[in-house]
Protein backbone atom coordinates (compact mmCIF):
# COMPACT_ATOMS: atom_id res chain seq x y z
CA UNK A 1 0.00 0.00 0.00
CA UNK A 2 1.41 3.28 -1.10
CA UNK A 3 -1.44 5.48 -0.12
CA UNK A 4 -2.02 6.51 -3.53
CA UNK A 5 -5.34 7.74 -4.56
CA UNK A 6 -4.36 6.67 -7.92
CA UNK A 7 -1.66 4.66 -9.59
CA UNK A 8 -1.39 3.79 -12.82
CA UNK A 9 1.71 1.76 -14.18
CA UNK A 10 2.40 0.80 -17.36
CA UNK A 11 -1.00 1.07 -18.85
CA UNK A 12 -1.41 0.14 -23.16
CA UNK A 13 -4.61 -0.10 -25.02
CA UNK A 14 -5.09 -1.13 -28.24
CA UNK A 15 -8.11 -0.84 -30.74
CA UNK A 16 -7.14 -4.10 -33.02
CA UNK A 17 -3.85 -2.99 -34.41
CA UNK A 18 -3.52 0.46 -33.42
CA UNK A 19 -1.68 1.16 -29.91
CA UNK A 20 -3.29 4.40 -28.63
CA UNK A 21 -1.93 3.77 -25.11
CA UNK A 22 2.19 3.30 -25.07
CA UNK A 23 2.79 2.95 -21.38
CA UNK A 24 1.28 5.54 -19.24
CA UNK A 25 2.29 6.01 -15.94
CA UNK A 26 0.35 8.26 -13.43
CA UNK A 27 -0.19 8.90 -9.59
CA UNK A 28 -2.31 10.85 -8.22
CA UNK A 29 -3.19 11.12 -4.38
CA UNK A 30 -6.31 12.27 -2.27
CA UNK A 31 -7.15 15.64 -3.00
CA UNK A 32 -5.08 15.99 -6.17
CA UNK A 33 -6.39 18.20 -9.45
CA UNK A 34 -5.00 17.04 -12.30
CA UNK A 35 -5.31 17.97 -16.32
CA UNK A 36 -4.89 15.90 -18.84
CA UNK A 37 -4.21 17.98 -21.90
CA UNK A 38 -3.26 17.21 -25.14
CA UNK A 39 -4.17 17.48 -28.91
CA UNK A 40 -6.71 14.99 -29.86
CA UNK A 41 -5.84 11.45 -30.89
CA UNK A 42 -3.50 11.84 -27.56
CA UNK A 43 -5.36 9.23 -25.88
CA UNK A 44 -6.51 11.12 -23.57
CA UNK A 45 -9.68 10.50 -23.04
CA UNK A 46 -8.94 6.73 -23.11
CA UNK A 47 -6.50 7.22 -20.67
CA UNK A 48 -9.71 8.81 -18.62
CA UNK A 49 -12.08 5.79 -19.99
CA UNK A 50 -9.83 2.68 -18.80
CA UNK A 51 -9.64 3.89 -15.28
CA UNK A 52 -13.68 3.32 -14.98
CA UNK A 53 -13.31 -0.09 -17.43
CA UNK A 54 -15.29 2.03 -20.07
CA UNK A 55 -12.59 0.63 -22.02
CA UNK A 56 -10.53 -2.70 -21.88
CA UNK A 57 -6.79 -2.46 -21.72
CA UNK A 58 -4.14 -5.06 -22.95
CA UNK A 59 -1.95 -4.20 -20.31
CA UNK A 60 -0.37 -2.58 -17.06
CA UNK A 61 -2.89 -1.90 -14.36
CA UNK A 62 -5.14 0.54 -12.41
CA UNK A 63 -5.54 0.84 -8.51
CA UNK A 64 -7.74 2.95 -7.09
CA UNK A 65 -7.42 3.16 -3.33
CA UNK A 66 -5.36 -0.15 -3.73
CA UNK A 67 -7.78 -1.91 -5.12
CA UNK A 68 -6.92 -3.33 -8.89
CA UNK A 69 -9.32 -2.74 -11.17
CA UNK A 70 -11.02 -4.68 -13.93
CA UNK A 71 -8.59 -7.65 -14.02
CA UNK A 72 -6.99 -10.15 -11.95
CA UNK A 73 -4.12 -12.48 -12.04
CA UNK A 74 -5.04 -16.06 -11.35
CA UNK A 75 -2.80 -18.84 -11.63
CA UNK A 76 -0.39 -16.29 -13.92
CA UNK A 77 -3.27 -15.69 -16.18
CA UNK A 78 -4.66 -12.22 -16.49
CA UNK A 79 -9.02 -12.14 -16.03
CA UNK A 80 -11.35 -9.62 -16.41
CA UNK A 81 -13.24 -9.53 -13.35
CA UNK A 82 -16.59 -10.24 -13.12
CA UNK A 83 -19.15 -8.02 -14.11
CA UNK A 84 -20.59 -7.85 -10.98
CA UNK A 85 -17.25 -6.46 -9.59
CA UNK A 86 -16.68 -4.11 -12.39
CA UNK A 87 -19.90 -2.69 -11.75
CA UNK A 88 -18.50 -1.79 -7.63
CA UNK A 89 -15.15 -1.07 -8.60
CA UNK A 90 -16.96 1.60 -11.47
CA UNK A 91 -18.92 3.26 -8.51
CA UNK A 92 -15.05 4.55 -6.67
CA UNK A 93 -15.82 6.68 -9.51
CA UNK A 94 -17.84 9.22 -10.92
CA UNK A 95 -17.61 10.32 -14.72
CA UNK A 96 -19.21 13.62 -16.44
CA UNK A 97 -19.37 13.17 -20.08
CA UNK A 98 -18.86 15.65 -22.95
CA UNK A 99 -22.55 14.95 -24.14
CA UNK A 100 -23.79 15.12 -20.65
CA UNK A 101 -25.64 11.76 -21.17
CA UNK A 102 -28.43 12.43 -18.85
CA UNK A 103 -31.47 9.82 -18.97
CA UNK A 104 -33.97 11.78 -21.29
CA UNK A 105 -37.07 10.16 -19.70
CA UNK A 106 -35.92 11.01 -16.24
CA UNK A 107 -36.50 14.21 -14.42
CA UNK A 108 -33.21 15.90 -13.34
CA UNK A 109 -33.82 14.52 -9.68
CA UNK A 110 -35.07 10.94 -10.91
CA UNK A 111 -31.43 11.21 -12.74
CA UNK A 112 -29.50 11.72 -9.63
CA UNK A 113 -31.68 9.56 -7.78
CA UNK A 114 -30.96 6.37 -9.84
CA UNK A 115 -27.62 5.25 -9.09
CA UNK A 116 -28.39 6.03 -5.06
CA UNK A 117 -31.75 3.65 -5.50
CA UNK A 118 -30.44 1.05 -7.77
CA UNK A 119 -26.49 0.95 -6.61
CA UNK A 120 -26.78 2.41 -2.75
CA UNK A 121 -29.98 0.79 -2.29
CA UNK A 122 -30.80 3.64 -0.45
CA UNK A 123 -34.82 4.24 -0.20
CA UNK A 124 -36.47 6.69 -2.34
CA UNK A 125 -36.94 9.52 0.01
CA UNK A 126 -33.22 9.78 1.39
CA UNK A 127 -31.88 9.55 -2.42
CA UNK A 128 -34.78 12.10 -2.84
CA UNK A 129 -33.28 14.15 -0.58
CA UNK A 130 -29.50 13.71 -1.06
CA UNK A 131 -30.29 14.27 -5.11
CA UNK A 132 -31.84 17.77 -3.82
CA UNK A 133 -29.32 18.66 -1.93
CA UNK A 134 -26.71 18.43 -4.99
CA UNK A 135 -29.03 19.85 -7.25
CA UNK A 136 -28.82 22.39 -4.63
CA UNK A 137 -24.93 22.53 -4.90
CA UNK A 138 -24.93 22.94 -8.58
CA UNK A 139 -27.68 25.58 -8.43
CA UNK A 140 -30.20 23.87 -10.14
CA UNK A 141 -32.58 22.79 -7.03
CA UNK A 142 -35.56 24.72 -8.38
CA UNK A 143 -35.24 22.28 -11.63
CA UNK A 144 -35.38 19.09 -9.32
CA UNK A 145 -38.46 18.51 -11.81
CA UNK A 146 -37.78 19.23 -14.93
CA UNK A 147 -36.53 16.75 -17.78
CA UNK A 148 -33.24 16.95 -19.65
CA UNK A 149 -35.09 18.21 -22.67
CA UNK A 150 -36.51 21.18 -20.61
CA UNK A 151 -32.57 21.94 -19.56
CA UNK A 152 -29.92 24.36 -21.47
CA UNK A 153 -27.26 22.20 -22.12
CA UNK A 154 -24.99 23.87 -19.38
CA UNK A 155 -27.76 23.20 -16.80
CA UNK A 156 -27.95 19.54 -18.29
CA UNK A 157 -24.00 19.28 -17.95
CA UNK A 158 -24.58 20.45 -13.83
CA UNK A 159 -27.48 17.46 -13.74
CA UNK A 160 -25.00 15.29 -14.91
CA UNK A 161 -22.15 16.26 -12.40
CA UNK A 162 -24.49 16.08 -9.48
CA UNK A 163 -25.42 12.92 -10.34
CA UNK A 164 -21.63 11.36 -10.79
CA UNK A 165 -20.82 13.27 -7.36
CA UNK A 166 -23.85 12.29 -5.15
CA UNK A 167 -22.67 8.41 -5.45
CA UNK A 168 -20.13 9.88 -3.19
CA UNK A 169 -16.96 8.66 -5.32
CA UNK A 170 -13.42 9.10 -4.28
CA UNK A 171 -12.27 10.27 -7.71
CA UNK A 172 -14.56 12.38 -10.31
CA UNK A 173 -13.69 12.05 -13.96
CA UNK A 174 -14.39 14.57 -16.14
CA UNK A 175 -13.99 14.26 -19.89
CA UNK A 176 -14.01 17.05 -22.00
CA UNK A 177 -17.21 18.52 -20.25
CA UNK A 178 -17.20 21.93 -21.79
CA UNK A 179 -17.25 21.05 -25.47
CA UNK A 180 -20.55 20.96 -26.16
CA UNK A 181 -21.51 23.70 -24.71
CA UNK A 182 -22.51 27.12 -26.04
CA UNK A 183 -19.52 29.15 -25.12
CA UNK A 184 -22.00 31.41 -22.84
CA UNK A 185 -22.66 28.43 -20.98
CA UNK A 186 -19.33 27.13 -20.50
CA UNK A 187 -18.62 29.37 -17.41
CA UNK A 188 -21.58 28.01 -14.84
CA UNK A 189 -19.92 24.30 -15.28
CA UNK A 190 -16.39 25.08 -14.74
CA UNK A 191 -17.64 27.29 -11.53
CA UNK A 192 -18.91 23.92 -10.16
CA UNK A 193 -15.83 21.90 -11.24
CA UNK A 194 -13.46 25.06 -9.33
CA UNK A 195 -15.57 25.12 -6.43
CA UNK A 196 -15.66 21.10 -6.48
CA UNK A 197 -11.96 21.03 -6.73
CA UNK A 198 -11.56 23.76 -3.50
CA UNK A 199 -13.58 21.34 -1.54
CA UNK A 200 -10.79 18.92 -1.98
CA UNK A 201 -12.78 16.25 -4.35
CA UNK A 202 -10.22 14.36 -5.86
CA UNK A 203 -10.09 14.94 -9.90
CA UNK A 204 -9.13 14.30 -13.39
CA UNK A 205 -10.06 16.31 -15.95
CA UNK A 206 -9.29 15.98 -19.54
CA UNK A 207 -9.98 19.41 -20.93
CA UNK A 208 -9.61 22.32 -23.98
CA UNK A 209 -9.98 24.85 -21.49
CA UNK A 210 -6.10 25.43 -20.82
CA UNK A 211 -7.06 28.96 -18.64
CA UNK A 212 -9.45 26.69 -16.59
CA UNK A 213 -6.04 23.67 -16.55
CA UNK A 214 -3.79 26.47 -15.57
CA UNK A 215 -5.96 28.14 -12.81
CA UNK A 216 -7.79 24.74 -11.30
CA UNK A 217 -4.96 22.10 -11.26
CA UNK A 218 -2.26 21.50 -9.02
CA UNK A 219 -0.69 19.17 -11.72
CA UNK A 220 -1.34 19.02 -15.35
CA UNK A 221 -0.10 16.01 -17.80
CA UNK A 222 0.39 16.64 -21.39
CA UNK A 223 -0.64 13.73 -23.09
CA UNK A 224 1.09 12.95 -27.06
CA UNK A 225 1.06 9.87 -28.99
CA UNK A 226 -0.53 7.62 -26.46
CA UNK A 227 2.57 8.71 -23.33
CA UNK A 228 2.62 11.21 -21.55
CA UNK A 229 4.66 14.01 -23.14
CA UNK A 230 5.46 16.24 -19.98
CA UNK A 231 3.49 16.47 -16.70
CA UNK A 232 4.16 19.06 -13.68
CA UNK A 233 2.87 22.10 -11.89
CA UNK A 234 0.65 24.29 -13.99
CA UNK A 235 2.82 27.22 -13.99
CA UNK A 236 6.34 25.42 -15.53
CA UNK A 237 4.14 23.38 -17.31
CA UNK A 238 2.25 26.50 -19.55
CA UNK A 239 5.12 29.38 -19.12
CA UNK A 240 8.27 26.99 -19.61
CA UNK A 241 7.51 24.04 -21.31
CA UNK A 242 10.47 21.78 -21.60
CA UNK A 243 9.01 19.80 -24.48
CA UNK A 244 8.99 21.08 -28.73
CA UNK A 245 5.89 19.68 -28.84
CA UNK A 246 3.98 20.93 -25.60
CA UNK A 247 5.45 24.12 -26.39
CA UNK A 248 3.86 23.71 -30.20
CA UNK A 249 0.72 22.36 -28.78
CA UNK A 250 0.40 25.52 -26.57
CA UNK A 251 0.97 28.18 -28.83
CA UNK A 252 -2.28 26.51 -31.61
CA UNK A 253 -4.17 26.28 -28.13
CA UNK A 254 -6.38 28.55 -26.42
CA UNK A 255 -3.97 29.73 -23.85
CA UNK A 256 -1.75 33.01 -24.09
CA UNK B 1 -78.72 -6.10 -60.37
CA UNK B 2 -82.15 -6.76 -57.88
CA UNK B 3 -80.61 -7.26 -54.87
CA UNK B 4 -82.08 -5.21 -52.10
CA UNK B 5 -80.02 -4.77 -48.82
CA UNK B 6 -81.72 -6.26 -45.78
CA UNK B 7 -79.49 -6.23 -42.64
CA UNK B 8 -82.28 -7.65 -40.07
CA UNK B 9 -81.08 -10.79 -40.17
CA UNK B 10 -77.63 -10.05 -39.15
CA UNK B 11 -78.63 -7.53 -36.18
CA UNK B 12 -80.49 -10.51 -34.84
CA UNK B 13 -77.11 -12.28 -34.49
CA UNK B 14 -75.22 -8.95 -33.69
CA UNK B 15 -74.72 -10.20 -30.23
CA UNK B 16 -72.19 -13.51 -32.14
CA UNK B 17 -70.47 -11.06 -33.90
CA UNK B 18 -70.04 -9.12 -30.45
CA UNK B 19 -68.80 -12.14 -28.68
CA UNK B 20 -66.32 -13.20 -31.81
CA UNK B 21 -65.29 -9.61 -31.65
CA UNK B 22 -64.30 -9.91 -28.08
CA UNK B 23 -62.93 -13.23 -28.48
CA UNK B 24 -60.55 -11.63 -31.05
CA UNK B 25 -59.59 -9.15 -28.56
CA UNK B 26 -58.86 -11.44 -26.46
CA UNK B 27 -56.91 -13.14 -28.62
CA UNK B 28 -54.65 -10.10 -30.01
CA UNK B 29 -54.55 -9.38 -25.96
CA UNK B 30 -52.98 -12.56 -24.93
CA UNK B 31 -50.64 -13.01 -28.18
CA UNK B 32 -49.13 -10.04 -28.21
CA UNK B 33 -48.21 -9.93 -24.35
CA UNK B 34 -46.72 -13.15 -24.49
CA UNK B 35 -44.82 -12.07 -28.05
CA UNK B 36 -44.07 -8.50 -26.21
CA UNK B 37 -42.01 -10.54 -23.60
CA UNK B 38 -40.57 -12.95 -26.36
CA UNK B 39 -39.71 -10.05 -28.89
CA UNK B 40 -37.82 -7.65 -26.07
CA UNK B 41 -35.94 -10.74 -25.38
CA UNK B 42 -35.30 -11.31 -29.03
CA UNK B 43 -34.43 -7.81 -29.52
CA UNK B 44 -31.66 -8.14 -26.87
CA UNK B 45 -30.50 -11.27 -28.51
CA UNK B 46 -30.10 -9.87 -31.92
CA UNK B 47 -28.23 -6.73 -31.06
CA UNK B 48 -25.87 -8.80 -28.42
CA UNK B 49 -21.81 -9.32 -29.49
CA UNK B 50 -22.29 -13.07 -28.70
CA UNK B 51 -23.15 -15.29 -31.54
CA UNK B 52 -24.41 -17.75 -29.50
CA UNK B 53 -27.35 -15.30 -28.65
CA UNK B 54 -27.52 -13.59 -32.02
CA UNK B 55 -27.62 -16.68 -34.48
CA UNK B 56 -30.53 -18.39 -32.75
CA UNK B 57 -33.01 -15.38 -32.49
CA UNK B 58 -31.71 -13.99 -35.68
CA UNK B 59 -33.16 -17.85 -37.34
CA UNK B 60 -36.06 -17.68 -35.37
CA UNK B 61 -36.90 -14.17 -36.52
CA UNK B 62 -36.53 -15.17 -40.27
CA UNK B 63 -38.36 -18.28 -40.13
CA UNK B 64 -41.20 -16.97 -38.82
CA UNK B 65 -41.24 -13.69 -41.07
CA UNK B 66 -40.80 -15.93 -43.61
CA UNK B 67 -43.81 -18.62 -43.41
CA UNK B 68 -47.45 -17.01 -43.79
CA UNK B 69 -49.43 -16.94 -40.34
CA UNK B 70 -52.12 -19.37 -42.05
CA UNK B 71 -49.53 -21.94 -42.36
CA UNK B 72 -48.24 -21.66 -39.06
CA UNK B 73 -51.75 -21.77 -37.90
CA UNK B 74 -52.83 -25.05 -39.45
CA UNK B 75 -49.09 -26.06 -38.77
CA UNK B 76 -49.23 -26.02 -35.20
CA UNK B 77 -52.92 -27.13 -34.91
CA UNK B 78 -52.68 -29.79 -37.37
CA UNK B 79 -48.94 -30.99 -37.20
CA UNK B 80 -47.81 -30.41 -33.88
CA UNK B 81 -50.56 -32.91 -32.46
CA UNK B 82 -48.52 -35.89 -34.60
CA UNK B 83 -45.38 -34.95 -32.90
CA UNK B 84 -46.90 -35.19 -29.34
CA UNK B 85 -47.86 -31.71 -28.91
CA UNK B 86 -51.40 -31.31 -28.51
CA UNK B 87 -52.99 -28.22 -27.86
CA UNK B 88 -56.93 -26.83 -27.43
CA UNK B 89 -57.93 -24.58 -30.50
CA UNK B 90 -57.55 -21.24 -28.38
CA UNK B 91 -54.42 -22.11 -27.07
CA UNK B 92 -53.20 -23.31 -30.04
CA UNK B 93 -54.07 -19.95 -31.61
CA UNK B 94 -52.66 -18.20 -28.99
CA UNK B 95 -49.64 -19.90 -29.05
CA UNK B 96 -49.56 -19.88 -32.86
CA UNK B 97 -50.13 -15.64 -33.06
CA UNK B 98 -47.45 -15.42 -29.73
CA UNK B 99 -44.79 -16.71 -31.41
CA UNK B 100 -45.21 -14.84 -34.31
CA UNK B 101 -45.68 -11.31 -32.96
CA UNK B 102 -42.64 -12.00 -31.07
CA UNK B 103 -40.53 -12.05 -34.25
CA UNK B 104 -42.38 -9.11 -35.87
CA UNK B 105 -42.08 -6.79 -32.60
CA UNK B 106 -38.49 -8.14 -32.05
CA UNK B 107 -37.41 -6.49 -35.25
CA UNK B 108 -39.49 -3.65 -33.82
CA UNK B 109 -38.20 -3.27 -30.57
CA UNK B 110 -34.57 -3.89 -32.43
CA UNK B 111 -34.83 -0.83 -34.49
CA UNK B 112 -35.84 1.00 -31.44
CA UNK B 113 -32.77 -0.38 -29.36
CA UNK B 114 -30.42 0.67 -32.07
CA UNK B 115 -31.63 4.54 -31.74
CA UNK B 116 -30.73 4.39 -28.21
CA UNK B 117 -27.14 6.52 -27.96
CA UNK B 118 -24.53 4.59 -26.40
CA UNK B 119 -23.63 7.25 -23.74
CA UNK B 120 -26.56 6.22 -22.06
CA UNK B 121 -25.36 2.76 -21.17
CA UNK B 122 -22.12 4.24 -20.24
CA UNK B 123 -23.33 6.90 -18.19
CA UNK B 124 -25.36 4.17 -15.97
CA UNK B 125 -22.27 1.83 -16.21
CA UNK B 126 -20.30 5.37 -14.80
CA UNK B 127 -22.72 4.90 -11.83
CA UNK B 128 -22.06 1.24 -11.48
CA UNK B 129 -25.34 -0.01 -12.72
CA UNK B 130 -25.03 -3.36 -14.10
CA UNK B 131 -25.94 -4.25 -17.36
CA UNK B 132 -29.28 -5.53 -16.23
CA UNK B 133 -30.12 -2.68 -14.61
CA UNK B 134 -29.20 -0.47 -17.54
CA UNK B 135 -31.35 -2.55 -19.77
CA UNK B 136 -34.53 -2.27 -17.65
CA UNK B 137 -34.33 0.86 -16.21
CA UNK B 138 -33.12 3.13 -19.02
CA UNK B 139 -32.72 1.13 -22.48
CA UNK B 140 -36.29 -0.37 -22.16
CA UNK B 141 -37.99 2.49 -21.37
CA UNK B 142 -36.43 4.42 -23.89
CA UNK B 143 -37.05 2.15 -26.55
CA UNK B 144 -40.57 1.42 -26.00
CA UNK B 145 -40.99 5.17 -26.36
CA UNK B 146 -38.90 5.13 -29.80
CA UNK B 147 -41.23 2.32 -30.86
CA UNK B 148 -44.75 3.50 -30.05
CA UNK B 149 -45.36 4.90 -33.42
CA UNK B 150 -44.41 1.44 -35.64
CA UNK B 151 -46.14 -0.53 -32.24
CA UNK B 152 -49.30 0.84 -33.04
CA UNK B 153 -49.11 -0.41 -36.58
CA UNK B 154 -47.78 -3.77 -35.69
CA UNK B 155 -50.47 -4.06 -32.89
CA UNK B 156 -52.91 -3.18 -34.98
CA UNK B 157 -52.11 -5.65 -37.72
CA UNK B 158 -51.70 -8.73 -35.25
CA UNK B 159 -55.30 -7.85 -34.08
CA UNK B 160 -56.41 -8.46 -37.62
CA UNK B 161 -54.23 -11.66 -38.01
CA UNK B 162 -56.59 -13.15 -35.65
CA UNK B 163 -59.08 -13.24 -38.54
CA UNK B 164 -57.05 -16.10 -39.40
CA UNK B 165 -57.73 -18.07 -36.40
CA UNK B 166 -61.40 -18.87 -37.95
CA UNK B 167 -59.32 -21.34 -40.20
CA UNK B 168 -58.82 -23.50 -37.39
CA UNK B 169 -62.68 -22.60 -36.19
CA UNK B 170 -62.04 -20.47 -33.30
CA UNK B 171 -65.02 -18.79 -32.57
CA UNK B 172 -63.35 -15.36 -33.46
CA UNK B 173 -65.41 -12.25 -35.43
CA UNK B 174 -64.49 -13.52 -38.83
CA UNK B 175 -65.66 -17.25 -37.77
CA UNK B 176 -69.08 -15.85 -36.68
CA UNK B 177 -69.79 -13.70 -39.30
CA UNK B 178 -69.34 -17.16 -41.56
CA UNK B 179 -71.63 -19.11 -39.85
CA UNK B 180 -73.94 -15.67 -40.06
CA UNK B 181 -73.97 -15.76 -43.60
CA UNK B 182 -73.52 -19.38 -44.13
CA UNK B 183 -76.94 -19.03 -42.11
CA UNK B 184 -79.03 -16.53 -42.98
CA UNK B 185 -77.47 -16.64 -47.15
CA UNK B 186 -77.13 -12.29 -46.76
CA UNK B 187 -73.56 -12.04 -47.77
CA UNK B 188 -73.09 -8.91 -48.34
CA UNK B 189 -74.61 -7.63 -45.18
CA UNK B 190 -72.90 -10.02 -43.03
CA UNK B 191 -69.23 -9.06 -44.77
CA UNK B 192 -70.39 -5.82 -44.12
CA UNK B 193 -70.81 -5.78 -41.15
CA UNK B 194 -68.15 -7.80 -40.01
CA UNK B 195 -65.83 -5.29 -41.53
CA UNK B 196 -67.02 -2.25 -40.04
CA UNK B 197 -66.21 -4.22 -36.73
CA UNK B 198 -62.86 -4.59 -37.44
CA UNK B 199 -62.62 -0.46 -38.83
CA UNK B 200 -64.30 0.64 -35.81
CA UNK B 201 -62.34 -1.66 -33.18
CA UNK B 202 -58.65 -1.09 -34.97
CA UNK B 203 -59.63 2.47 -34.96
CA UNK B 204 -59.84 2.83 -31.30
CA UNK B 205 -57.16 0.71 -30.86
CA UNK B 206 -54.82 3.30 -33.01
CA UNK B 207 -56.84 6.33 -30.93
CA UNK B 208 -55.63 4.34 -27.25
CA UNK B 209 -51.75 4.03 -29.04
CA UNK B 210 -51.63 7.45 -29.82
CA UNK B 211 -52.98 8.37 -26.37
CA UNK B 212 -50.08 6.27 -24.76
CA UNK B 213 -47.81 8.12 -27.05
CA UNK B 214 -48.84 11.50 -26.43
CA UNK B 215 -48.86 10.78 -22.34
CA UNK B 216 -45.42 9.28 -22.80
CA UNK B 217 -43.83 11.75 -24.74
CA UNK B 218 -40.62 13.49 -22.96
CA UNK B 219 -41.54 17.55 -22.13
CA UNK B 220 -39.36 19.48 -23.94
Amino acid sequence: MTGNLLEIRDLHKSYGDVEVLKGVDCTMVQGDVISIIGSSGSGKTTMLRCINMLEEFQGGSIRIDGQEIGYETVGGQRRRKSEKEIARQRALTGMAFQQFNLFPHMSAARNVMLGLMKVKKLSKEEARSIAEKWLDRVGLRARADHFPGQLSGGQQQRVAIARAIAMNPKLMLFDEVTSALDPELVNEVLQVIKTLAQEGMSMLLVTHEMRFAYEVSNRVIFMNQGRIGEEGNPREMFHKPRTERLSEFLKTSSFN
Amino acid sequence: MGYTLNFAAVWRSFDLLLEGLALSLALAFAAILIGAVIGLFTAFCLISKHGLARRPAGIYVTIIRNTPILVLVLFTYFALPQLGFRLGKIESFVFTLALYSGAYLAEVFRAGLLSIPAGLREAGLAIGLTEMQIRTSIIAPLMFRNVLPSLSSTIISLFKDTSLAAAIAVPELTFEARKINVETFRVIETWIVASCLYVVTCSILAALMRAVERRLSLPR
